[in-house]
């Protein structure tokens, strides 16, 4: 195992995020916020309560997942898609490093990332509202493993991706639709059967559903069918990275 | 010598058909510096990249250090370092933290004081907190060396090195790569500026169409294909070619102002003397005189012809 460049990249793709520090965390903070104005105040003076939690707080976990999502695809795609962009990927690639350590490089840092803002839209959102967690060991398991999954479905992306368009299209067009329809603003409890049964087909409702019980014990499906979920991306995501690498897919052609 | 480098049969077809190299055989020896001379696209980007890992070969065998570079790229990739064609630079990076990462990606401990050495050896060391986008193309040039001499490589690949560099910095390359022999480094330096090779190369490979050509020392290919010129400007015009001067391979220029004597190599020595006093006993005067030896380009530019037509 090739540690130093594990570090190195790690090192190097974290002093990104200390140069973006505005786009990258105030941005998310100053969105997150207006959700809370637009949605919590305007929408929830109306809810008041969802499965007797008080709106604002019933919406926290689904805005870190909206917050957390878009960040590591992002950030997981950029940090590699750059370098394919720029050319400075020769570098990484005629070093004496594996495909593993490339990854584990690039998706811990995005991951990082991810989880430093999850964390901070958390801190932010207790401002606003009440938050308790139920299961800070099961809130932290779904916090990494979604950090992680979607951090490698960015690089994944950052690999496919030709040009910028494609680039931004699954975090810009896809996640928050998937996000919004998956529960993040509203219990799927209160939608028609039949929207009930479309919801189940959207795999951001998983992510919320669960990341939401750990919080307020309250779910739309069983928390372990969430983690079963995420697992599943894992793994999902890990075959196609394993593929990419064994074929050279993007890389090496 | 030894072979650090040694390849076999390589060739690479890419996806969409083209195949790139046809066949490929060669040695590199250590401590060396070969040229590898070709018109674009003859395919010396892909057999460096192949070395380099960058490309995946579709067959044939690359050994770097008597390792194979697919099977143990870990050790082959250590031990070279690659200066790619274009200039690629992460823009809002310092030159520090690019050489940095550089040697840390081929997992070396980090060495300031090598950095240091590098840095200054290559005139960057003033420069080392600026950004790279806020440098010159040579300074980057520069900067692409250093961070292919951070990890303290056996073997060099200059990909186009002096491409769109002026007279001056291709010079001062120049001297970087002289000073980089003097360390052992072996050299391996892609070029279409002939000049380049004839200065700093001891053998040249000549590439096209995917396939090496040929492979020669320098000095060997020089005198094996150099032809050799002697020009005469004549004081007075010559109407004709005087009979006494047809046994010379001499050519009358269309103004009769000059006389040309082609020759091969060493073997015109003994006839230019006597050239020189049938023209004295003629009484043929001349005002200036010139000779000429053609160079790498010459052979160059003929080979690739000569090998054109054979394929025809």
């Amino acid at each position: 195992m090739n540690f130093e460049a594990i570090k190195s990249i790690y090192v190097f793709e974290m002093a990104r995020l200390r140069r973006t520090l505005l786009q990258s965390v105030i941005s998310p903070v100053i969105t997150t916020s207006l959700y809370f104005i637009v949605f919590g105040t305007a929408i929830g003076s109306r809810i008041q309560t969802v499965e007797g939690v008080s709106y604002g707080s019933f919406i926290t976990p689904g805005l870190i997942m909206l917050t957390l999502l878009t960040q590591c695809i992002s950030n997981g795609s950029i940090g590699i898609y750059f370098p394919k962009f720029t050319g400075t990927i020769y570098e990484i690639l005629s070093a004496p490093v594996a495909m593993t350590e490339i990854i584990i490089g690039y998706v811990g840092a995005a991951a990082t990332k991810g989880l430093i803002i999850g964390l901070i839209i958390l801190a932010t959102a207790s401002f606003f509202v009440d938050i308790r967690i139920a299961h800070p060991f099961m809130m932290v398991l779904f916090l990494v493993l979604t950090a992680v999954t979607f951090s490698m479905f960015g690089f994944i992306i950052g690999i496919w991706a030709k040009n910028f368009e494609q680039l931004n299209i699954i975090p810009m067009l896809v996640v928050p639709p998937l996000t919004f329809l998956g529960g993040s603003f509203y219990s799927i409890n209160m939608l028609p059967p039949f929207w009930q049964t479309v919801s189940h087909f959207n795999p951001v409702l998983y992510l919320v559903s669960g990341f939401r019980w750990s919080f307020y014990e309250i779910a739309d499906v069983n928390p372990m069918v969430s983690l079963g979920m995420i697992s599943l991306f894992l793994v999902i995501c890990l075959s196609i990275l394993g593929w990419i690498f064994k074929t050279g897919y993007r890389l090496r052609n | 010598m030894a072979s650090v480098v040694s390849i076999d049969k390589l060739t690479k077809t890419y996806e969409n058909g083209f195949q790139a190299l046809k066949g490929v055989d060669l040695e590199i020896e250590e401590g060396e510096i070969l040229a590898l001379l070709g018109p674009n696209g003859a395919g010396k980007t892909t057999l460096i990249s192949i070395i380099c890992g960058l490309v995946n070969p579709s067959t044939g065998k690359v050994l770097v250090g008597g390792r194979d570079v697919v099977r143990d790229f870990r050790q082959t990739r250590s031990l070279i370092g690659l200066v790619p064609q274009e200039l690629t630079t992460d823009m809002f990076e310092t030159v520090w933290n690019t050489v940095t990462f550089s040697r840390g990606i081929y997992g070396k401990k980090p060495n300031p004081a090598l950095v240091e050495s590098v840095l200054k050896e290559l005139s960057l060391w003033s420069k080392k907190d600026s950004m790279l986008r806020e440098l010159s193309g040579g300074m980057k040039r520069r900067v692409m060396i250093a961070k292919a001499l951070a990890h303290e490589p056996k073997i060099l690949f200059l990909d186009e090195p002096t491409a769109g560099v002026d007279v001056n910095l291709r010079r001062e390359m120049w001297q970087v790569v002289e000073k980089l022999r003097e360390t052992g480094v072996t050299i391996i330096l892609t070029t279409h500026y002939i000049e380049e090779a004839e200065e700093i190369a001891d053998r040249v490979g000549v590439i096209n169409g995917g396939k090496l050509l040929l492979i020669e020392e320098k000095a060997a290919l020089m005198k094996k294909l150099g032809r050799k010129q002697l020009r005469l400007e004549l004081s007075e015009p010559l109407k004709a070619m005087p009979e006494s001067l047809k046994t010379y391979n001499l050519t009358l220029s269309d103004d009769g102002t000059a006389l040309v004597h082609d020759y091969q190599g060493e073997e015109g020595q003994g006839t230019i003397a006597s050239l020189l006093s049938t023209l004295a006993s003629e009484n043929i005067h001349f005002r200036d005189l010139s000779t000429r030896q053609s160079s790498l380009e010459d052979i160059f530019v003929a080979l690739v012809a000569e090998k054109a037509g054979e394929d025809a």
